[in-house]
């Protein structure tokens, strides 16, 4: 009868719905965003981190390594202490650096970082010392303003 | 007539706002007898039906079914109860989205799971008894109105009930059909051994197969007894229900608030104001 | 006089309406109580989530496809001045998935399906039905309005997925192959900042509320509807107008609970 019809549609239906969720999941959102999950963890400290957030991409030469999972004063040095999460698979030697930039004039900003030379790797739980902090747009405009009111005197 | 009776009524009063629909309704129908309650359009028979049905709760009075109050026990036990009834709708109500086969199974579908061979026997049985046997396969819309009434009727007697309730059977119905309608209410009340309650204003067909008649107006019996007792009903009102008669105890006229020609008179004078 | 005469007015109506908030909070509570009911049938809740469901997919995936086309066109033209159109597939996924998505759902699903919803229980109660279902021992809450209620709340979500999804696509389609942003830039963006329990799973949410108020406003609308013809069409109009504005009302108050 139509019975089997229904309960065919209504099948294809469900699982159309579910599929639809899962390619949701993971082209759109940024389930994938979770293999970082078991990684291990680097802090950097700051001066100025800009408009960085908890979830901003960590990156190596352009690729996504590992992400922010927390961003903090040190209460006794009034730096800003970043945490990050880093693809367990990547080991870090001990000078690498970190700098923040921003992705395009107005775009997000992520951490990008260069790795150095040294044999020794940073643990799990250590500190990047090398920092460069967020460019600051305001300042530099205003300096570049400044500097060019003045030499067209 | 036996003594003993299925349904009884007592002092059954019922409002709807401020307006009473019924006002001391004493009913008594004794088990296995074909009774009629007749009355005017809007006198309130529907309503009769509801309170014994259960489906409404009489402002005053009581109604008895078969030993039990049917607003005054749980919605199980009235399920129960009413298992045991059957109720032909005016508009005959059969479910639109169904086959004929499925309209009239599914009282039972719902309440007997039964294999499939003896359901369908159950199912034509009654169908055969209604004469639309061939039909089964129809859906409701297929349908002219005296057959979905007969399918209607099937449906209301596949649980074999006890009690059948006939809301308005004949109307809207060709002569030919009203005639098969009263034939089958007759023959399956005796062969089921059921009790039927016809509420009607047909008053030539619904005498031609009831023991016992009540004539409801106003709210309450004017009068009772069997076809040829009520033919020789001394009541007026009785008499103009009865023969048709368009004047009488109840006025051809409805209540104005002024007499006629004054208010033609004033809007006259309105007309001539303008 | 009129003015004097508008406040009482006023006072009475709001005094009419609770009581009847009241009777459909009850018809919702029953309705999906019914579900444990002897009489509730998972076939007939099959039936239901066909004809809700399966029926209205063409409609939500024409109407998701137009809706994601036209917020790359806006929003194309919005950031091209600022020159952030990297950011395009960001605000085509982010609108669609807390937004438009739940929202123009439930808005399309009360008017195909809300409104059909309405005009059948409807008619049931004209024509009789209901009263003979329950003549015959059948709870019509159990057998009618419980599977129409629980197919409108599994069903919404699922239509709602299927929105956000084609409408991505529709927005792709246009950001894309038409206007010469970067495809893999469209996808970066969207997915750094689309989250999935954050914007997904909140948007979902918003469609399952959804559908349980406009399927609850639909059956009861057809429940307690005038039984006659004219009684049934005007209930039709009353259930869209009705669930239409509830969405929206509830929309504003779920954004500002869910997304912070």
């Amino acid at each position: 009868m139509e019975r089997r019809a229904v309960d065919w549609w209504v099948g294809l239906f469900v699982l159309l719905g579910i599929a639809a969720l899962v390619v949701l999941a993971t082209r759109v959102g940024n389930l994938s965003g979770f293999a970082f999950s078991n990684g291990y963890t680097l802090s950097a400290n700051f001066s100025n981190v800009g408009s960085l957030k908890v979830r901003s991409p960590v990156k190596i030469g352009g690729v996504s390594v590992g992400e922010v999972t927390q961003i903090r004063v040190d209460p006794k040095t009034f730096m800003a202490k970043v945490t990050m999460r880093i693809d367990p698979q990547l080991k870090l030697p001990v000078d690498t650096g970190a700098s923040i930039y921003t992705e395009g004039l107005l775009g997000e900003q992520f951490i990008a970082l260069q790795p150095g030379g040294l044999p020794q790797d940073l643990k799990p739980g250590g500190t990047i010392t090398m920092t460069q902090s967020a460019v600051n747009l305001d300042q530099l405009i205003g300096q570049m303003i400044f500097s060019k009111a003045s030499s067209g005197k | 007539m036996a003594a003993e009776a299925l349904v009884e009524t007592q002092d059954l009063y019922f409002s709807r706002g401020r307006r009473a629909v019924l006002a001391g309704v004493d009913l008594r129908i004794p088990r296995r007898a074909i009774v009629s309650v007749m009355g005017a359009s809007g006198g309130g028979k529907t309503t009769l039906l509801n309170l014994i049905a259960g489906s409404l709760a009489p402002t005053r009075g009581r109604v008895m079914v078969a030993g039990q109050e049917p607003t005054k026990i749980n919605k199980n036990a009235l399920y129960q109860l009413r298992s045991r009834m059957g109720m032909l709708f005016q508009h005959s109500a059969l479910f639109t989205d169904l086959s004929v086969f499925e309209n009239v199974a599914f009282p039972l579908r719902r309440h007997f799971p039964l294999p499939d061979s003896i359901l369908r026997k159950l199912v034509l049985m009654k169908l055969e008894a209604v004469g639309l046997r061939g039909a089964a396969g129809l859906m409701p819309a297929e349908l002219s109105g005296g057959m979905a009434r007969r399918v209607a009727l099937a449906r209301t007697v596949i649980m074999d009930p006890q009690l059948i309730l006939y809301d308005e059977p004949f109307t809207g119905l060709d002569p030919i059909s009203i005639g098969i309608i009263a034939t089958l209410i007759k023959r399956l009340n005796a062969a089921l051994g059921a009790t039927s309650i016809i509420v009607s204003h047909d008053v030539h067909e619904t005498f031609s197969i009831a023991d016992y008649g009540y004539i409801l107006a106003g709210g309450r019996i004017i009068a009772e007894g069997t076809p040829q007792t009520l033919h020789d009903s001394p009541s007026e009102l009785a008499q103009q229900f009865l023969s048709g008669n368009p004047d009488g105890p109840v006025p051809f006229h409805y209540p104005a608030p002024c007499d006629y020609d004054r208010a033609l008179e004033s809007d006259a004078v309105a007309g001539e104001e303008r | 006089m009129a003015v004097f005469d508008f406040i009482p007015n006023l006072g009475n109506r709001v005094l009419a309406t609770v009581p009847r908030l009241g009777t459909a909070t009850r018809f919702l509570m029953l309705g999906l109580a019914a579900i444990f009911s002897r009489h509730f049938s998972f076939r007939q809740l099959l039936r239901q989530v066909y004809g809700l469901g399966v029926l209205s997919l063409a409609l939500m995936i024409v109407a998701a496809f137009f809706t994601g086309m036209v917020l790359a066109f806006q929003g194309y033209y919005a950031l091209v001045r600022f020159g952030a159109t990297s950011a395009l597939g960001t605000l085509v996924a982010l609108s669609l998935l807390r937004e438009l998505g739940p929202v123009l759902t439930a808005l399309l699903f009360a008017g195909r399906a809300g409104s059909a919803l309405t005009a059948e229980i409807g008619s049931m109660k004209a024509t009789e039905q209901l009263s003979a279902m329950d003549m015959m021992a059948v709870n019509p809450l159990a057998w009618v309005v419980a599977p129409r209620l629980w197919a409108g709340i599994i069903v919404v979500p699922i239509l709602c997925v299927i929105f956000d999804l084609v409408g991505v696509w529709g927005g792709y389609l246009i950001a894309v192959p038409l206007l010469g942003v970067d495809g893999g830039t469209f996808w970066a963006q969207m997915q750094s900042n689309v989250t999935f329990s954050g914007d997904i799973m909140n948007g979902l949410f918003k469609a399952l509320c959804f559908g349980l108020v406009v399927t609850w406003i639909a059956a009861w609308q057809g429940y307690a509807a005038q039984p006659t013809a004219e009684g049934v069409g005007s209930a039709t109009t009353r259930s869209v107008v009705t669930a239409s504005l509830a969405v929206l009302g509830l929309d504003f108050i779920l954004t500002a609970l869910l997304f912070k």
